[in-house]
């Protein structure tokens, strides 16, 4: 049984289709990677299946619960990294996942030793009493990771986990969310415009464009699709994306961004 | 219910741990009540607003109702601010009650104005003014306080769930609050308003929570009554409070 279905989902603001009739399965303990070019979709897409945007039409269910009809359910059993960043700067690690432990339900009791558990898993047990704003950017995801895991949710959604990190904070990001998936089978929906990062983490990768998807397959699948031989997913990106290719972002999105690569340093 | 309440206050939690780290928010906040008493009440008392009474004594709980309402009304830019940081995101995906984010969030407000109160207080009684010490009284006006702080903090949000940006929020809340204030019994009795404003004033429940304050905080008669007082913060209150809560969602949208 898949872990999340979407059919036919779609999201309009005004005229215009952020996400055009989206269907997507995906199977308990993938990894699975939405690319496109900057306005594709992909951040609609999560933001649907977290529940934070209301749809417009079709459908999607997350572990058999229907987002439209029982959003509270779906809160309950996924974790959320969204690409700003969603911890406080002023107070500790272990405070930030103290309150987010209460809030994903964790018995009182069991809070302490969960937090401090997912500390250590996540390499920050001895910054945990430090400010956040002490941390550097890559241990930065790594708490949003780590507060997003406390209750250890079956689905992940990783919208661009490592935008405005370095190579070596990306390195680190990366194997710590290769060893959640390994300890935990933790089924991963991540957006990303890393090809390198879609390879590495992937198990499948779907490429949207103008929001609907117009390529799904494994990172070697898509490689070969495209008839080029020592084909690399930068490659196949173009081939299916480059009809809307543009020069960027809009200066909302371009404004997030910068803001939250300066806030990881 | 139970668990309404526990995430309601484990959102109040958050904000009161951030006072604990940085708490020199609430000195500063406390110069503005400060300025009032010390430079507005004294020239004030000089001019005799107050028919047989000490101006300074009317004076102190308005002041004390101002500073709330300023800290409060101000509190959707923290909602802006939360929401481009990425944290209300965050707080929305996660399975908690919108009413408990918004709650929490107006609850903190109110915990935000304590300290400021006794400050107030403090300084009340080194300018001779006759405060109540008795701690009921004081306890009757930390209730009005928190509820007067849902109110204005939850009406806040709801601006900033409108208008989204901080530019358009500034603008907007620096319009509400004087009116607010003016339309109130802060700085002179009702009695002496003209016909027209003294309509609006019973229409603000500013008005009230100020009634409510000079009744504990320096035994003057309440003009509507303690209860009524209560009731209309009160209800006033839930229904901002339901409202913010099917709003809050549309800030990140």
């Amino acid at each position: 049984m898949a872990i999340i279905e979407t059919k036919k989902l779609t999201r309009k603001f005004g005229s215009f289709t952020a996400v055009d009739s989206l269907d997507i399965i995906i199977e308990p303990g993938e990894a699975f990677a939405l690319l496109g070019p900057n306005g594709a979709g992909k951040t609609t897409a999560i933001k649907m299946l977290t529940t934070l945007l209301p749809v417009t039409s079709g459908e999607a269910f997350i572990c058999g619960f229907n987002i439209v009809t029982q959003p509270n359910k779906v809160r309950g059993v996924i974790g959320y990294v969204p690409q700003m960043l969603s911890v406080d700067g002023t107070l500790s690690g272990m405070e930030n996942l103290l309150l987010f432990a209460r809030l994903y339900d964790i018995p009182s009791k069991e809070c302490k030793p969960r937090v401090l558990d997912s500390l250590t898993f996540m390499g920050l047990i001895d910054a945990a009493k430090k400010p956040v704003r002490e941390y550097s950017g890559g241990m930065i995801r790594r708490l949003e990771i780590a507060q997003s895991m406390l209750h250890h949710p079956p689905v992940l959604f990783l919208d661009e986990p490592t935008v405005g990190l370095d190579p070596i904070a990306c390195k680190t990001v990366w194997d710590h969310i290769l060893q959640l998936k390994k300890e935990f089978n933790t089924t991963i929906l991540m957006t990303t415009h890393l090809m390198e990062e879609a390879d590495h983490l992937s198990n499948r990768i779907a490429f949207m464009s103008r929001g609907k998807l117009v390529a799904s397959g494994t990172p070697q699948e898509l490689k070969d699709s495209i008839n080029k031989p020592g084909s690399t997913l930068e490659d196949v990106f173009i081939h299916y994306t480059s009809e809307t290719l543009s020069e960027g972002n809009n200066y909302s999105s371009i404004s997030r961004e910068r803001k939250t690569a300066k806030r990881l340093g | 219910m139970r668990k309404f309440i526990r995430k309601t206050w484990v959102i109040a939690d958050f904000e009161i741990r951030k006072i604990l780290h940085d708490p020199t928010e609430v000195l500063v906040r406390a110069v503005q009540p400060a300025l009032w008493l010390l430079i507005f009440g004294q020239v004030m008392a000089r001019m005799r607003v107050i028919p047989g009474g000490n101006y300074l004594d009317f004076m102190s709980p308005g002041i004390l109702a101002q500073s709330i309402l300023f800290v409060s009304i101000f509190y959707g830019i923290a909602i802006i601010w939360e929401r481009d940081l990425g944290l209300t995101h965050k707080f929305l995906a996660t399975p908690t009650p919108r009413t408990a984010l918004v709650l929490g969030k107006a609850l903190s407000a109110g915990i935000r104005c304590i300290p400021l109160m006794f400050i107030i207080y403090i300084l009340a009684a080194l300018l001779s003014v006759h405060v109540l010490w008795n701690p009921a009284n004081i306890i009757g006006v930390i209730v009005l306080l928190l509820l007067g702080a849902i109110l204005f903090s939850t009406f806040s949000l709801i601006i900033a769930c409108l208008v989204k940006t901080r530019e358009r929020f500034m603008g907007i809340g620096q319009l509400m609050t004087m009116p607010l204030f003016f339309a109130s019994n802060a700085i002179y009795p009702i009695d002496i308003m003209p016909g027209w404003l003294k309509i609006i004033s019973h229409f603000n429940p500013l008005t009230y929570m100020i009634d409510g304050m000079r009744l504990l905080m320096i035994g003057t008669p309440s003009g509507f009554s303690l209860l009524t007082d209560y009731c209309v913060l009160a209800i006033s209150s839930t229904l901002f409070v339901l409202l913010g809560g099917s709003l809050y969602k549309r800030v990140i949208i």
